[in-house]
């Protein structure tokens, strides 16, 4: 086998750093219970565009210019973009791209997409094809609801099973020098489908690929919960964690208080939210404004952020598919003192 | 070999235990309200406008008229989607419901322009409805004609 692959996990022998990272929501993520940890804030969904997909584009180069701007880095010096988002074709990723001279990648793992993006960043880099890339993904309610469910002024009932659509975006820089974090291993998950066939509740659906990635990831490494300071799921909700946790005890692993969800931390009003946020922006956003600066402060050491996808097309719905999902996992970790 | 080795049943059986229940009786008891409220609406307008010196069927003509004109404007404002977060089924009911079905897919499709964005999103969501209502009224007009009436 590869020196530094060990069954699905990596272990980079000059781990990247994060060296610049931001996010940008929109309004009602700016009111919830993670509102003031966010960088910027889109008051209108559209973001002064005339449209919602012109909108996401906006928020995307927003979040790239402030990422750029907090760090030291210049277009000039990133060698890679590399990106995705939740819509067709990619268009939100890849519009954005055609702004920079930089080469690019577009990424497609549904709302684990920011991670599949980390990871395939850091073996650029940790590989020597690489010195400075940049990651980003993005989603947006209004976008996503049209394109996977029903208009949006439709008066279908939210569950309280379903989830609502995180709108925003985060962008990570991967280089050599400066910032405070980075990145030492990687999971590849494997796609995982255990007949679930309801989209009121994809939470469900992707539980078993996070609980699939994590037991890997702890066997590969001969690692456990103790080695983490927390275990961040993307977008499993609060019906999903349930469903992880249920999954994880039966392999005889407690997580506790450890195991968070973003989605779920995102929104917590299940009334209107129903079982909390999903999308490639609850991930993306939350470890970019929320952990990556508890890791900087020194509340937490090290973080196994695991992105969940639910990799269904209304299409596969309409002919009576399950719903196949993934999970890919990234240890965030600070880097030690002359490191 | 993958971690996770259940079958679909025993997941099933996980997902049931962990899935929210409440508010199941509620929300009928709501949907049944939101229900009848748009219909005793529909209906007191039909009153209204007999008393007004309108024939029955006018009267009966002028009410729908109205409540699809609601529906619109209800789904226009954007208030109609949260009555259908509250009242569930009860806001699905004929004339307003099938009003909302309309309007809400034509203002997602007019920002992609008005002739093949709003024009062909428009029935996207009522589309169904109307193939099948005019098949079945096909079909009952053809027994009809069979049963020599």
């Amino acid at each position: 086998m590869a020196d530094k692959l060990q069954g699905q996990s990596l272990t980079y022998e000059n781990p990247p750093h994060i060296v610049g990272q931001g996010s940008i929501v929109g309004p009602e993520e700016a009111e919830g219970p993670m509102g003031n940890s966010f960088d910027l804030v889109c008051e209108d969904v559209k973001c002064g565009e005339k449209t919602w997909e012109k909108g996401e584009k906006k928020m995307v180069s927003d979040v790239i210019d402030y990422t750029l701007g907090s760090s030291s880095i210049s277009p000039d010096d990133i060698d890679f973009i590399i990106a995705g988002d939740l819509l067709d074709q990619l268009i939100t990723a890849s519009f954005v791209s055609r702004d920079y001279d930089i080469p690019f990648l577009g990424v497609f793992g549904a709302c684990s997409t920011i991670i599949e993006a980390l990871n395939l960043g850091s073996m650029k880099m940790d590989g020597g094809f690489a010195d400075c890339v940049l990651c980003f993904a993005s989603s947006n309610y209004q976008t996503a609801e049209r394109q996977f469910r029903t208009p949006i002024e439709y008066g279908d009932q939210y569950t309280s099973n379903k989830q609502w659509t995180v709108t925003g975006s985060g962008a990570y820089l991967l280089g050599w020098l400066g910032g405070q974090v980075w990145i030492t291993h990687s999971t590849i998950g494997k796609v995982i489908d255990l007949g679930v066939k309801d989209t009121q509740d994809l939470g469900s659906a992707m539980a078993p690929a996070a609980a699939d990635t994590i037991l890997q990831h702890f066997m590969d490494l001969n690692r456990g919960p103790q080695d983490y300071d927390l275990i961040l799921t993307g977008d499993l909700g609060r019906i999903g964690k349930k469903n992880l946790n249920t999954l994880l005890n039966e392999k005889n692993i407690e997580l506790g208080d450890k195991l968070q969800d973003c989605g779920a931390m995102i929104f917590s009003d299940e009334n209107k939210y129903g079982a909390g946020g999903s999308g490639c922006a609850a991930s993306a956003t939350l470890v970019a404004s929320h952990i990556i600066p508890e890791i900087i402060a020194g509340n937490l050491n090290r973080v196994l952020v695991v992105g969940t996808g639910a990799l269904f097309s209304p299409l596969t719905v309409l002919q009576n598919e399950s719903i196949p999902s993934i999970a890919h996992a990234v240890v965030i970790e600070k880097i030690p003192e002359g490191g | 070999m993958k971690q996770i080795t259940k079958t679909k049943d025993e997941y099933q059986k996980v997902i049931k235990n962990n899935q929210s229940t409440k508010g199941k009786i509620t929300n009928i008891i709501k949907a049944f309200f939101i229900g009848g409220l748009f219909c005793s609406l529909g209906q007191s307008l039909w009153y209204l406008f007999m008393t007004l010196n309108f024939s029955q069927n006018d009267a009966g003509a002028l009410s729908t008229v109205t409540m699809i004109l609601l529906g619109s404007l209800l789904t226009g404002f954007g208030v109609y989607d949260e009555i259908g977060q509250f009242g569930g089924a009860g806001s699905l009911i004929p004339v307003t419901g099938f009003a909302n079905a309309v309007v809400a897919p034509a203002m997602d499709g007019k920002q992609d322009g008005l002739i093949l964005g709003l024009g062909t999103q428009m029935f996207n969501v009522a589309g169904p409805v109307l193939v099948y209502a005019m098949v079945s009224a096909f079909l009952i007009g053809l027994l009809k004609l069979m049963l020599g009436g």
